[in-house]
């Protein structure tokens, strides 16, 4: 059961009456991979993997492990080991029962569950919890019993649907490198769902970010960090400053933009001609406050420890999210400067009025 | 004044405050209607109209093989009754869990029943299941018995009266306990290879049973009481002198009032023993949080 070469899903689709929830997914997951699907609410992202688990029957495309078709397997016959969003912890059942149910279901000899339950118990630091009902545990020590559950039969595959969305952010962080060192010790494959983008990215060796149950990219981290294919992953992936603008010239990569009363160079994604509506994006943290560039007042500003968030509206109305360690006040005239490399500009899917009440800034 | 305030807090704290008082009409309407009546019954059962002692109408009924037999008469109606309308309640109720086009009619039509009273069930069930109903004349029609079969009249008639109207409630609960177990639970068992079967077996039936235990209680209390089914559908002077018939013929034939609720309480501590029993056997189970929202 357990092992594989690769997994491949090949125009993976669910539709729902006349909405498709899901639509031509194609990806390959190879042995050994930490794979993040990433996305807002509704993206599609938790069906992908209730198809992966066989919970939610396809319908369209198919998925093979190696040469076997799987996709007409039910989820009892697929060997793959899910934690759900809720821990779905057996309430009737102890710690140590929950974790040994799938040993159970396989019948192996006792002695083989007892040894491989109790170092279950152990990896997850459960000890002294073993005996007790999931109800009597903390919200934390219950997702350490679903990951123990989920990873006990060595799966050939782990599938996590948003498991630390229900923790607290300290207790979220901690967890985040318990379930990167136990892929990583185990030589597990994990296919996790979320939808933040942090998460995401500390924790993935690949991101699939989606969109209205399509695929916007698949990529690396660093990929989809700095280079964002469409300025929907980037709204995504914390281009906080999204403009609707139009392109002035091009030249090869280097795009140039009207704002804030001057011009302003940025580089091209794709392919964007000059006079076209675009959409510029650029991470606050690329917007620097110094003396030169373009001129604008501070509007708000919000401590974050050791910067400050601040927002500045520049000559010609526009607002700017920008980071900065210096020490400014609301109402204090301030340049900002952004480094053309990191200005991204993409050519616009849709007309310039129609962003701005999608809610993006003017 | 601060002086009472903070009595007040500390009254309110122990649950003692004005809404209290919504209690009122729950307490006298028990105090009235349930334990008066019970204490003046028991007290009557005591005082024998002929004399002879406090427990002579225990020593009468329990003397007395035709009145004893009505205990064992009663329960080989009611307990098989709610055992089956139980067991019959799950599967429906498994297959009727999430939502689905048609369910509110579904619903309906399995809980209408409650509605029709037990006059008319057996109405319907001489109709239907008697000697010259159409049960019968359709399967003498296609030769597969010669003469009527009898469920009417006797035991079977009670019984299936019982299922009819104790089906519906069985089912209503069921469906209510099922609903609130959380399906999560079922999909992560899957996902750890257990089979339909097995996920049945080890994570809703024990999830389910404290809900199924009270269930039985409720619909067996039903049917321990029968009274008019027994009388129209059944054999009242033999296979189906049911309990309720005994206190009702001490009570409005013979009018010997102490003698009827001398059978009466008789009744009762035979359905507490029962109760009892499944309650005992229901504090055994796990009856804690079951995950969903019902």
């Amino acid at each position: 059961m357990s092992g594989f070469g690769q997994l491949r899903l090949e125009g993976v689709g669910r539709r729902f009456g006349t909405a498709d929830a899901l639509a031509g997914l194609d990806l390959t997951i190879e042995r050994g991979e930490f794979i993040a699907l990433l996305g807002p609410s509704g993206c599609g992202k938790s069906t992908a993997l209730n198809c992966l688990a066989g919970l939610l029957p396809l319908t369209a495309g198919s998925i093979w492990q190696d040469e076997q078709r799987i996709d007409t397997l039910p989820p009892e016959k697929r060997g793959f080991g899910m934690v759900f969003q809720n821990y779905a912890l057996f309430p009737h059942l102890t710690v140590r029962d929950n974790i040994a149910f799938g040993l159970r279901m396989r019948r192996l000899p006792k002695d083989e569950v007892r040894r491989r339950t109790t170092a279950a118990i152990e990896m997850v630091r459960l000890e002294e919890h073993a005996s007790k009902l999931p109800g009597q545990l903390s919200g934390g020590q219950q997702q350490r019993v679903a990951i123990a559950r989920a990873t006990v039969l060595e799966p050939s595959l782990v599938l996590m649907d948003e498991p630390l969305s229900n923790l607290d952010a300290k207790l979220r962080l901690e967890m985040r490198t318990e379930i990167r060192r136990l892929h990583q010790s185990l030589g597990l494959t994990t296919v996790y769902v979320t939808h933040d983008q942090e998460e995401a990215l500390s924790m993935a060796d690949r991101l699939v970010v989606m969109r209205e149950g399509r695929v916007q990219q698949i990529g690396t981290p660093e990929e989809v960090h700095t280079t964002p294919t469409t300025w929907h992953v980037a709204d995504f992936m914390g281009y906080r400053n999204l403009l609707p603008l139009a392109a002035q010239s091009v030249a090869g990569e280097v795009v140039t933009v009207p704002l804030g009363g001057t011009t302003i160079d940025g580089v091209a994604q794709g392919t964007v001609a000059a006079g076209e509506d675009v959409v510029v994006a650029v991470r606050p943290e690329d917007v620097k406050l110094g003396n030169e560039g373009l001129k604008g007042l501070v509007e708000v500003v919000e401590y974050q420890g050791r910067e400050l968030a601040v927002e500045v509206v520049l000559e010609d109305g526009t607002r700017l999210h920008a980071r900065t360690e210096r020490k400014v006040q609301a109402g204090e005239s301030v340049s900002v400067a952004i480094d053309p490399t990191r200005l991204l500009v993409y050519a616009s899917d849709r007309p310039a009025a129609e962003l701005v009440t999608a809610g993006l800034a003017v | 004044m601060s002086q009472t305030a903070s009595w007040q807090h500390r009254l309110a704290e122990r649950g003692v405050d004005r809404r209290l008082w919504l209690l009122l009409p729950a307490t006298v309407f028990v105090l009235l209607l349930f334990i008066y009546p019970f204490l003046y019954g028991l007290s009557l059962s005591f005082q024998p109209l002929k004399g002879g002692g406090a427990l002579a109408n225990y020593q009468k009924f329990f003397n007395d093989a035709y009145q004893r037999d009505t205990i064992a008469t009663t329960l080989k109606i009611a307990l098989p009754a709610a055992l089956l309308n139980v067991l019959a309640a799950v599967p429906i109720a498994f297959r009727m869990r999430g939502r689905f086009r048609g369910k509110r009619l579904l619903t309906t039509v399995l809980v209408v029943p409650i509605t029709l009273g037990t006059v008319l069930t057996a109405q319907g069930l001489l109709n239907y299941l008697g000697p010259t109903g159409w049960f019968n004349r359709i399967l003498m029609a296609v030769h597969l018995i010669d003469d009527p079969i009898r469920l009417t009249n006797n035991y079977w008639g009670v019984f299936f009266s019982l299922i009819i109207t104790g089906f519906p409630f069985a089912f209503l609960l069921v469906l209510s306990y099922l609903s609130g177990i959380d399906p999560t639970l079922e999909r992560a068992a899957a996902t750890l290879g257990a089979s339909r079967a097995q996920r049945f077996r080890r994570i809703t039936l024990p999830l389910l049973a404290p809900g199924l235990a009270t269930t039985f209680l409720l619909t067996f209390v039903l049917a321990f009481s029968v009274f008019p089914s027994a009388v129209l559908v059944g054999n009242p002077a033999g296979s189906t002198r049911v309990i309720s018939l005994a206190a009702y013929q001490a009570a409005y034939e013979q009018y010997d009032y102490a003698y009827a609720s001398a059978i009466a309480m008789i009744m009762g501590v035979v359905e507490l023993v029962v109760v009892a029993i499944v309650l005992l056997w229901r504090s055994r189970l796990y009856t804690g949080s079951t995950g969903g929202k019902g």
